[in-house]
């Protein structure tokens, strides 16, 4: 365990300047991405999708185990959060609430069927139950607007009772209701991966067996690793909802859960920050590819096979080991 | 009454057929080298497709026996040059890389025959009914069910009663000691995805001449073929030859009582199976857990 983190540790950069690299730049994007010819929603979109791949990376990268299915929990956290804009109250905080505990509570469910399996019959499960979740919300259509997505919610501004944020209007402002949201789930899960619990995820990844012989409840854990990640997944759905005002059942299918999987692998799965890198090169590649080609699926599906047949490890790997072995 | 749960019943049985090939070419692959094929379905469309571009010239016959075979030629070769990089590695390398290569499979039908559906010809003969009473089973679909059977009478003979066929088998329960014995396993993985993308391509082209060709026909059939391999068990071949009729029927009967629950109702079948019997039906303890 003490030499999985040391090694972790030896980046180019050391942690503390990775994280004032980090924090600078997300701080700053309102005044950088208008020059590099962005604009400040897609930043939005790169920390929704960063934040869902963290979440799943508490259980893949983590504690090693696979999950193709994460998409089900980020698209009940969106569904969850516009139903109740739609139907409950104007309130954003609200309808993050309930997003999240809906996708979280969901996961945490099908995670007692799942803790027994292993390996692809594991991943089998995740995807499985993931399209239940899909299917619901495109046939109940007179509720989740079925094919067409979920409509009709706008995100409600913040009102503190002494003054207002208008997040619905001001999209730099939303920018940061992101970011600040964003940075209490980063920062709970690097307490996570601190505490007891986070060792003790590290152990069942990198022995399970002798994790067991110690006498670790390994089930208990996985468990409890997996539902951890689905509330987090879920918290970056409810988001998701609130950014672009619609809840698509697109976001629920298998083909989202890999897209997760891929951003993870893509920035790094053995590092803290390695899905936010990915997310920031996932979002580029997509909005790229599909303004210049019809046939944005064979570019994406190619980027997946280099990546997995050239750099396994991932960008934030890759600095990694050059930066251990010099 | 009869007559409408008769009709689904067969639809559920054709429909349960298509699972039985799809899935049992996946449960090959998985057993033998635990990749979970993302792409099957994707190879199913292109046997759909290259029927589509055989039948001009060599009629339906021809190209329900080229077909297949071109794709099992098509498996081989991207097994060869992808996929057995990554048998080594972490299990989420080979749902990636067939979950990229599903991607690329997908846009090239698209690229090479249109976005839009397109039928493939079957002859004339078959499209008609047996009997005028029963007018939705046709000849073709009869045929089909029979394709299906020969199919997976066939492949149950290759893995009982050939050579190669025990080899499988034996290294589905233990390759290393298959390895040690002198068996060539990284050519033995190979010919067991090439037999694996025949039943897919078979499929592909029976299902064309029912439902018609579009590049993403394959999506449709590719979980419930997931389903089927784990309410039969993971590891058993019956098991996902049982499971895919199951499900099929059980999907279809669904249809006649409560339509917009046919979908979920092979979920269900899942969980309830995970639940009381989590190796599957037939699944043997310990398998892949």
């Amino acid at each position: 365990m003490s030499t999985v983190t040391t090694r972790a540790d030896s980046t180019v950069v050391r942690p503390w300047q990775q994280l004032v690299i980090i924090w600078a730049l997300l701080l700053t994007v309102p005044f950088w991405l208008p020059l590099l010819g962005g604009y400040t929603a897609i930043a939005g979109r790169v920390l929704v999708m960063a934040l869902a791949a963290m979440g799943l990376n508490l259980l893949l990268g983590y504690t090693g185990v696979l999950s193709f299915g994460h998409a089900a929990y980020f698209g009940l956290g969106a569904y969850g959060a516009g139903l109740t804009l739609k139907y409950v109250a104007a309130s954003t905080p609200l309808a993050i609430l309930a997003g999240t505990l809906l996708g979280g509570i969901a996961g945490t469910l099908f995670g007692l069927l799942l803790v027994r399996r292993r390996g692809v019959y594991f991943a089998m499960v995740t995807i499985a139950f993931g399209q239940v979740c899909f299917y619901i919300a495109y046939k109940w259509d007179d509720f989740t607007g079925g094919y067409d997505g979920l409509r009709g919610f706008v995100r409600a501004p913040l009102d503190f009772g002494l003054f207002k944020l208008d997040i619905a209007g001001n999209g730099t402002l939303f920018y940061y209701f992101v970011l600040f949201v964003f940075g209490i789930a980063v920062g709970l899960q690097a307490l996570i991966l601190k505490s007891p619990f986070g060792r003790t995820m590290l152990a069942i990844r990198e022995n399970e067996r002798r994790a067991r012989f110690l006498g670790l409840p390994v089930e208990k854990h996985i468990w409890l690793s997996f539902s951890i990640s689905c509330f987090f997944t879920a918290l970056a759905g409810t988001l998701y909802a609130l950014l672009n005002n619609f809840a698509d059942p697109l976001g629920l299918n298998y083909v989202m859960s890999g897209n997760i999987v891929m951003i993870a692998v893509m920035g790094g799965m053995r590092t803290f920050w390695g899905p936010l890198v990915g997310a920031v090169l996932f979002v580029m590649l997509q909005d790229y590819v599909s303004s210049m080609t019809t046939n944005w699926m064979f570019f994406v599906g190619t980027t997946f096979v280099l990546v997995v047949l050239l750099f396994p490890r991932g960008l934030m790997g890759l600095l990694q080991r050059k930066g251990a072995g010099s | 009454m009869l007559q409408l749960v008769l009709f689904n019943l067969t639809n559920g049985l054709i429909v349960g057929t298509f699972y039985v090939l799809m899935a049992l070419g996946l449960s090959l692959i998985i057993n033998l080298s635990n990749v979970v094929n993302f792409a099957h379905g994707n190879f199913l469309a292109i046997g759909g497709y290259l029927a589509f571009v055989l039948t001009p010239f060599i009629g339906f016959w021809g190209a329900l026996l080229v077909s297949p075979f071109l794709t099992a030629i098509l498996g081989f070769v991207i097994e060869k040059v992808l996929i057995r990089h990554v048998y080594t590695r972490n299990h989420i390398y080979s749902l990636l890389l067939t979950f990229g290569l599903g991607f690329i499979l997908q846009d090239i039908c698209r690229y090479i025959w249109g976005p839009s559906p397109l039928p493939l010809n079957i002859p004339q003969s078959m499209s008609a009914a047996v009997t005028p009473d029963l007018f939705f089973i046709t000849w073709y679909r009869v045929f089909m069910v029979a394709v299906v059977i020969v199919a997976v009478a066939g492949l149950f003979a290759l893995l009982r009663y050939t050579r190669v066929g025990m080899r499988i088998r034996a290294g589905t329960l233990d390759l290393e000691t298959v390895s040690a014995l002198g068996v060539n396993v990284p050519a033995l993985r190979s010919l067991n995805f090439a037999v694996g993308s025949f039943l897919a391509g078979l499929a592909g082209v029976l299902a064309a001449g029912q439902l018609g060709l579009n590049p993403n026909m394959g999506d449709d059939l590719i979980m419930p073929s997931f389903i089927a391999i784990i309410v039969g068990g993971v590891g058993s071949l019956t098991g996902t030859l049982l499971g895919g009729l199951l499900i099929g029927v059980a999907a279809a009967l669904t249809t006649v009582f409560y339509p917009s629950a046919s979908e979920a109702v092979i979920y269900v079948i899942m969980a309830v199976v995970l639940l009381v019997r989590p190796r599957g039906l037939l699944g043997e303890e310990g398998m892949l857990s």
